[in-house]
């Protein structure tokens, strides 16, 4: 297992160089030159201008800066932003936690859904509640996140006035950012209806973002399902005389899990993606909000390192799925 | 007293193409402690009838019988929870694959504990000693250890021993032993055979052992009943069928096997099963047979009566038997 590991972490090095080179192109690409966006409508001389050039960098062959940056991220330097001249690793961490809880509680909801909703559809497969289930899986899969964002907020926010439309809590709360979880420091704060406020704020965006995984593990988790329950050892399971729901939800579950972990894991690339545009929606103060202001101010070195380090929490995670499978079945753990 | 009397059952399949009759009213019966051989063709419904007994069978397949009473229970009667409390208890069954038949994601202590604990009521310290009993009674050596196993890391022949055992677990009043061997090697074979013979004679149970090697039969069978395209074409006890076959498909068999031969299996005689769509109006074994003539092909036969073994012919073998005794 731990020479597994080595060799896993190894193959990371080629990755990481080449998402730090794709995310260096990536923002140069781009047009619009940042240093005239920082000057905004007023516009600079033109010394200042080639004064801030140098300053930055600019005027040097672009793979020597290239070169500059990767060595720098090697030693764990991301550089500071141009706009708040703040580290880019520091404005990171403290942003981070925010899109963590979102997309936890949006991985919960599509699991704590998707699942059952799956083992359901393939035990009753082709009756109404599996043609049902299985067409709302593909609207939600096909929706678009920012027009569903929408109609809930008209619906829940607008109409019926249910849920917030924006932030993670009602401003007339305030205590001190310990863990940076809203729903754990709200609680921790002890300030009456702060944790009321924080869930209430967390519902749509959770709602938004959980979509698409959620209709994702509900496919996945009824055919993964419908194959298992056809396997001899789920005959066998019958013919010991155990209950359907025990057959269903631990004989097959625990085979069908594979599979299902498998998009769980894919899922979390498309979940940090869809969290860019819902933080924006929701102006949710987390990394995807963060990125999409530096990416409009052409903050070159805040969206190298936020896109860099999305990389690498999508390479942990991957990792855990892999390790996962040796738990959940144990005849993968030998190979 | 008759353990399993079977009257009448048939079993159709829904398929893309159409209905398909897999088993045609089949009469089973076996006593406490004997042991019936199922003998047939693939494709002859062996399986297919013993999944239905067991409640087995996908949605796909439709169950008919007159009588399917179990142990003084109608089976075709029961509800499934009512139903779920004899099978795996007093009714259990082993399968062809042994690799297969057991989940790969748990220990095989953990697939024999549950049975203990859902039909005996066990608790977790008797449940263990439960199973090590049964892994010795199976011959698994070092079954402590062995408990703790998963499927992979064992052996086929290991697989169906653990398969054995789970079945035996609750002390049934039949097993169905479903080609118990096949996938196995010769050697094993013969050591699995011995050791559901054996557990027989200590526990009584009745034993349903559905095989195509007459070897098989011939050693360990006290009845044997003969299945042609999910028909049952004749049955006699073991001594008698060798000696007078009276259906002409089972004599057909047994001419063909060759004598004295190393291999046993179940001897091929030219043709095939009809299927789905080739099944004749009148004998199913008339387009193989050598005694077939135009009675034979427009007209289904009835069975014969038990002095003829149940035959399904026209014109049964070896009648001149009756004339002498
Ligand atoms: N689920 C199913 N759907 C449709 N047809 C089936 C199904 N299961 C079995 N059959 C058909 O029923 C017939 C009898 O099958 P069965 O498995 O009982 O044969 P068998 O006598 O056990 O043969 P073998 O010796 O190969 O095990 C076969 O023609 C088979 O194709
Ligand atoms: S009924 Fe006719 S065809 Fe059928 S087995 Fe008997 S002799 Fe052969
Ligand atoms: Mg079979």
């Amino acid at each position: 297992m731990l020479k597994y590991l080595a060799s896993r972490l190894l193959t990371f090095i080629p990755t990481f160089i080449g998402v730090t080179l794709i995310s260096f192109s990536f923002i140069r690409a781009l047009p619009g030159d940042p240093i005239v966006v920082m000057a905004g409508e007023r516009g600079l001389s033109e010394e200042r201008y080639a004064e801030l050039v140098k300053q930055f960098g600019f005027d040097r062959p672009v793979y020597v800066q290239f070169w500059e940056y990767l060595t720098g991220v090697l030693q764990g330097d991301l550089g500071n932003s141009f706009v708040t001249k703040k580290p880019v690793w520091d404005e990171f961490f403290a942003l981070f936690p925010a899109t963590l809880e979102l997309s936890i509680c949006a991985m919960i909801f599509a699991v704590a859904l998707g699942l059952p909703a799956g083992v359901i559809a393939a035990v009753n497969r082709g009756k109404f509640f599996d043609r049902a289930l299985m067409s709302t899986a593909l609207v939600g899969y096909s929706m678009p996140i920012f027009w569903w964002a929408l109609l809930l907020i008209i619906v829940f926010s607008g109409n019926l006035g249910w849920t917030p439309v924006s932030g993670r809590i009602d401003l007339v709360y305030y205590f001190p950012n310990a863990t940076g979880f809203m729903l754990i420091d709200s609680l921790v704060s002890g300030q009456k209806g702060a944790f009321a406020s924080a869930v209430r704020h967390l519902i749509l965006p959770t709602i938004v973002l959980g979509t698409i995984p959620l209709a994702v593990i509900a496919r996945q988790t009824r055919s993964a399902m419908l194959e298992v329950l056809g396997e001899d050892y789920i005959r066998t399971a019958r013919a010991k005389g155990m209950p359907p729901g025990r057959i269903n939800g631990i004989h097959a579950l625990r085979n069908a899990l594979i599979p299902v972990v498998t998009v769980i894991g894919l899922s979390v690339g498309t979940l940090l993606a869809g969290a860019i545009l819902t933080e924006t929606i929701f102006s949710w103060p987390g990394i995807g909000k963060w990125m999409v202001d530096s990416i409009f101010r052409r903050d070159y070195p805040v969206v190298q390192g936020g896109l860099l380090l999305i990389a690498v929490m999508v390479m942990i995670v991957n990792l855990t799925v892999d390790v996962l499978y040796g738990v959940i079945n144990p005849k993968i753990r030998k190979r | 007293m008759s353990l399993l009397r079977i009257r009448n059952l048939s079993v159709d399949f829904a398929t893309a193409s159409g209905p398909f009759r897999a088993v045609d009213s089949v009469d089973i019966d076996v006593d406490t402690g004997e042991i019936l051989a199922i003998v047939g063709e693939s494709g002859s419904g062996k399986s297919v009838s013993m999944l239905a007994l067991m409640g087995l069978l996908p949605w796909t397949a439709t169950i008919t019988a007159d009588e399917m009473m179990f142990d003084g229970h109608d089976l075709s009667k029961l509800g499934p929870a009512a139903r779920r409390r004899i099978v795996g208890k007093d009714l259990a069954m082993i399968f062809q694959e042994p690799m297969s038949s057991l989940n790969p994601c748990f220990t095989v202590g953990w697939q024999i504990k549950e049975a203990l604990r859902f039909h005996l009521g066990l608790d977790r310290a008797a449940r263990h000693a439960r199973a090590i009993e049964l892994f010795e009674q199976v011959g698994i050596p070092a079954p402590e250890k062995r408990l703790s196993a998963f499927p992979h890391q064992m052996s086929g022949g290991m697989n169906q021993r653990v398969m054995i055992a789970m079945a035996i677990s609750c002390r049934p009043k039949l097993l169905i032993a479903d080609e118990p061997t096949t996938a196995l090697d010769v050697t094993i074979q013969a050591q699995i055979l011995d050791l559901l013979t054996g557990l027989r004679k200590e526990t009584g149970m009745g034993l349903v052992l559905i095989t195509h090697d007459m070897g098989v039969v011939a050693e360990t069978a006290e009845r044997v009943s003969v299945q042609y395209a999910g028909q049952k074409i004749e049955e006699q006890p073991v001594a008698d069928l060798f000696a007078t076959p009276h259906h002409p498909y089972t004599a057909a068999l047994l001419d063909a096997l060759p004598e004295r031969a190393t291999e046993k299996k179940l001897p091929t005689i030219p043709g095939v099963v009809p299927g789905q769509f080739d099944r004749p109006a009148g004998c199913l074994f008339s387009p193989r047979c050598k005694f077939a003539d135009a009675l034979c092909r427009a007209t289904p036969p009835k069975p014969q009566g038990r002095d003829l073994g149940l035959a399904r012919c026209h014109y049964p073998l070896n009648t001149d038997e009756r004339a002498a005794s």
